[in-house]
Formats: C-alpha cells, sequence, structure tokens
C-alpha cells in the first residue's frame, strides 16, 4: 500500500531557543507540541498518535505522552538518530491510511549546546555496542568520520575544499535573512577555507551549529487537514534505508540516500528534476554533497562542480536548499538534524520562508535525512512534500 | 606542514563475549579475522554468525598484518592531541578502522601501503594500528 496523498502535514512549529540551560528535555518537547499545534489549529484532545525518538526522555513515548498529558491510541519510537522524523512522518502516514490514528504528533528536543556537546566527542550509543571494541580506541568523534568520506571523496573524484565550502556559503546567504539563526553572517569561499582545520579536510566553518532547541510537526487525515485554515501539505512519498559497514567493505563515497532517495520519488512518482526546494541535512558540507548525489540531483562525483556553481542558493541556482539557514547555520537541535528539515520545507511549500528566500510557487519539496555516523552505521530517509 | 605522531590515551576496547581471542592475541602481537568455514568469506568486526550466510562455524586465522589506506583523517580541533583515524584495506579484503601511528601525520597518502603495530590502551590492552610500511 502507498502513503501517497493519504496524509497531510497541518502542523510545524520550531522551538525559537538556541540556549536552554534552564528549561528541561521534557520542557521543550511540550513546548514544541504545543507550537505545532497552535500552528495548525488543533487542540490536544485531536491528537491520537505519538511519534518520538532516543532524544525524548526516559521511557521515551510514555513519558512524553504522560508528561504532556496525552490520550493516544498509537505510538511509533523508531530511533534511527537524526533521520527519525522524517521516518515517523512516513509512519504516521501509514499508521493513518491503516486506521491507527487521525492525528499524529512529532516531536525533537534536546540541550547539547547547554550540555557542552561538541563535534570533537565520541558520541555515546550507549552499552554491548558490538562494533565498540574495534572502533571506540581509535576515537571516532563525530568529524574525523564524515572527514574520511570526504577525504575518500576528493581522491575518487577530484572534489576541493573550496567546492565543499560553497554549501556553507550558501547556507550562509539563506541565514542572513533568518533573526532566530546562530550564524548569521554571510560568509565567502575563502573565509570558510581559511578557518581552522579541525579535521582534515574539514574546517570550522565546515561544521554545523550546536543549539539547544526543538521541533514538532503534526500529520492528519487528508479530511481533518481540509478542515484547518492551514494549506494542503500532502505526503507523497517516502523512503528509510540502513547503510552500514558490509562485514568489512564500507564505501565511503555514498550514503543510504542511494536507497531512500529512490523508494521515495519511485512512490511519489516524481524525478530529482522536478523538485523546486531541498532540504538535505547538513551535519557538515560534506554530508550535503553526498546527499546531492545520492538522490540524484547530480551525478555520482560532480557534486563539488554542482554546488560551486551557485546551485544551492535561493534565487540564483536550479536546487535552493536549506533556506532557514539549516544546520550549517540556524539550528541543529539535540545534534539531530531531521526535524528542522521537515519544518523549512513546510515553510516553501506553504509559501511562509522569508521572502528573500521563498521559492515563487513552490509546489514540490523534498527533505532527506541522515541519522548515526556516515562513516560507519547510518540511517537515510528521504521524504516529498507536495502543496495540495 | 609537519605533525609527528604522539602517543594518546586510548580508550579502553572493553570486549564483548566471544572478542576476548582478538585481543588475546593482539597482545602477543598477532592480528586474527574471523573467517567463515561454510562460505569462505572473510568479515569484519569479528562475530559470531557469518554477516554473509549467516553460519555460525566460525575461525580465527591470522591475517598478514599488511594492507593499504582506504581514508584517513588528522583530527587537530578540539583534542588533547592531533591523532590520525583510518579505515585500512587488509591484504585479506576487508576494510577495519584503525589509528596510524609512528610516523609524520602529514606525510600520509591515501593507497599508501601499512602494517599493524600495536598500542596500549590506558588499561593496558593492546590495540592494533599501523603505520607506514
Ligand atoms: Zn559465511
Amino acid at each position: 500500500m502507498s502513503i501517497k496523498r493519504k496524509a497531510c502535514i497541518v502542523g510545524a512549529y520550531e522551538h525559537p531557543t538556541r540556549k536552554a540551560p534552564d528549561k528541561s528535555v521534557a520542557q521543550l518537547h511540550a513546548e514544541c507540541a504545543k507550537g505545532a499545534l497552535a500552528d495548525a489549529g488543533l487542540s490536544k484532545e485531536d491528537i491520537d498518535g505519538y511519534f518520538c525518538a532516543g532524544d525524548a526522555p526516559g521511557l521515551g513515548a510514555f513519558s512524553m505522552v504522560e508528561y504532556m498529558g496525552l490520550k493516544v491510541r498509537h505510538v511509533d519510537t523508531t530511533e534511527t538518530g537524526g533521520s527519525s522524523y522524517l521516518i515517523h512522518v512516513a509512519h504516521a502516514a501509514q499508521a493513518i491510511a491503516m486506521g491507527k490514528c487521525n492525528v499524529a504528533l512529532i516531536t525533537l528536543a534536546g540541550r547539547p549546546r547547554s550540555e557542552g556537546s561538541s563535534g570533537t566527542q565520541v558520541r555515546n550509543w550507549g552499552a554491548n555496542l558490538p562494533d565498540g571494541p574495534f572502533e571506540l580506541p581509535y576515537a571516532p568523534v563525530t568529524i574525523n568520520q564524515y572527514a574520511m568520506a570526504a577525504m575518500r571523496h576528493m581522491y575518487e573524484y577530484g572534489t576541493t575544499s573550496e567546492q565543499l565550502a560553497w554549501i556553507k556559503v550558501a547556507a550562509s546567504h539563506h541565514a542572513q535573512y533568518n533573526p532566530q539563526a546562530m550564524l548569521r553572517d554571510v560568509v565567502t569561499v575563502e573565509q570558510v577555507i581559511s578557518s581552522p582545520l579541525i579535521s582534515d579536510p574539514l574546517h570550522r566553518l565546515d561544521c554545523c551549529v550546536v543549539s539547544d532547541g526543538g521541533g514538532a510537526v503534526i500529520v492528519a487525515r487528508p479530511e481533518i487537514a481540509k478542515s484547518l485554515k492551514r494549506p494542503l501539505i500532502n505526503v507523497l512519498g517516502a523512503g528509510e534505508s540502513p547503510k552500514h559497514t558490509e562485514g568489512g567493505h564500507i564505501d565511503l563515497t555514498y550514503t543510504g540516500a542511494v536507497w531512500s532517495g529512490k523508494a521515495a520519488f519511485e512512490e511519489a512518482g516524481v524525478t530529482p528534476g522536478d523538485i523546486q526546494y531541498a532540504s538535505i541535512y547538513d551535519s557538515f558540507t560534506i554530508t550535503v554533497l553526498l546527499q546531492l548525489e545520492d538522490l540524484g540531483f547530480c551525478p555520482k562525483g560532480e557534486g563539488g562542480k554542482f554546488v560551486a556553481e551557485g546551485n544551492l542558493i535561493s534565487g540564483v541556482g536550479k536546487l535552493p536548499f536549506n533556506t532557514d539557514g539549516g544546520g550549517l547555520c540556524n539550528n541543529h537541535p539535540a545534534n539531530r538534524g531531521g526535524m528542522t528539515k521537515i519544518i523549512e520545507a513546510v515553510r516553501q511549500l506553504r509559501g511562509e520562508a522569508h521572502p528573500k528566500v521563498q521559492v515563487p510557487n513552490c509546489q514540490l519539496a523534498l527533505a532527506q535525512g541522515t541519522g548515526g555516523s556516515i562513516a560507519s552505521r547510518h540511517g537515510s530517509a528521504t521524504l516529498i512534500l507536495e502543496r495540495g | 606542514m609537519s605533525t609527528p605522531y604522539q602517543t594518546r590515551e586510548m580508550t579502553p576496547p572493553k570486549p564483548n563475549p566471544g572478542d576476548e581471542p582478538y585481543f588475546t592475541a593482539a597482545a602477543e602481537g598477532k592480528l586474527l579475522l574471523k573467517r567463515c568455514t561454510d562460505c569462505g568469506r572473510v568479515h569484519f568486526y569479528p562475530r559470531a554468525l557469518c554477516p554473509f550466510c549467516f553460519s555460525d562455524r566460525l575461525e580465527w586465522t591470522a591475517a598478514t598484518g599488511r594492507g593499504e589506506i582506504y581514508s584517513y583523517s588528522v583530527t587537530r580541533g578540539g583534542v588533547p592531541v592531533p591523532y590520525a583515524i583510518a579505515y585500512v584495506t587488509l591484504d585479506e579484503g576487508v576494510r577495519m578502522m584503525t589509528n596510524l601511528v609512528d610516523c609524520d601525520l602529514d606525510d600520509l597518502r591515501i593507497g599508501q601501503r601499512v602494517r599493524v603495530v600495536f598500542k596500549a590502551a590506558s588499561d593496558g590492552t593492546m590495540v592494533p594500528c599501523f603505520t607506514p610500511d
């Protein structure tokens, strides 16, 4: 069964905070839920499905349902790191199509900035890791995993640091119009490549921000969506795919987006050339480059050329991306990018992005997330949305 | 530029049940791999079930300890000392995560031939690393 046009995104909310030492993680989740309900014009009593991932405290969905005082008949705690929330939208559409719920709430929140998180720390994925004894002694911190992918891409395809820098440049062009963005200064290629090398070949400005905050979206049955006052945003297609080390045969030149993208495009019945706006997960510049290629926006190996032609800049290029400034400049709550990717795609389809970055008559958008680590095991999720 | 290798405090590996022979061998200066006696393939990291055919008839086999750099990165910022993380493709065909040691980290190149050496983690457990051959 396809989820094509079986559900709509009716509410979306990005928490305005970027630093919240005085708020609990549960409070941030609840504030995001409240914001998304207000955006949709729904009340708490309308929610009968709840979705969250590993950033939710305690017993996940059960703890958050209790904290927020919800009465639901369907929960889903699919955890695939930062790609979870795109998968949640797809799973919510499935649950709605199956009659398991009518109005699904998805929340994300976290406080990595207040808690002192950094990309040069080893991520804590818990106990009993089968891979842990064979990886953790080598200090696989977040940035050097993505750096190894960048290094191999440069070796195989001749990609350059200058080309990668264009991705940050494009994000900064968009972030200047977002008053809530952490980094609002427009930067140049020269500024990116002359910022300190953190892990070769990635510089400080190749990295995303670390921020507190969160976001929420609400997915509802089309009949309910049509009764609300907001523009109709249909879920057209989705794909989810894990990629891993293949028993000792990892290939760092591509991501799981090769599979999740193909599945999403097939379900939606559209092609990469049809997409007018793309939210692309951007933990680092290289993350964007790999996913652009893997989704088919340009051939494998030509991502560097594609971004250096200015294609990601709204009003300039073929594929405006991350018009809120993305994780590279705006916000990366809970060290997870998927939720903000959905929210900006919804803004674009509603025509509610900042006028300076709004894609004219935006009918078709894509949101892409990865979670985990690109140089070992990660999950990719692709979502294609349409203005109804 | 020159970035000489410096000794770094390594996190102890905390082996799971079944991993002990790998680290016992490492203490004796040997790199072991798991090989499936049903499909014949070697895999990494070592498991109790073959990730290719799901057979549980696996054996430890000694690696030559030689291979080439598939990719690497020298981490310089936000860490106590610079270090080189890498994936090395062993001559047996499998790729493993490691650190590149005992060399100028700025002279490393993808495709470079390397051989295994062993370094002590902070609890004394020996861990396989690689150095230019
Ligand atoms: Zn086998």
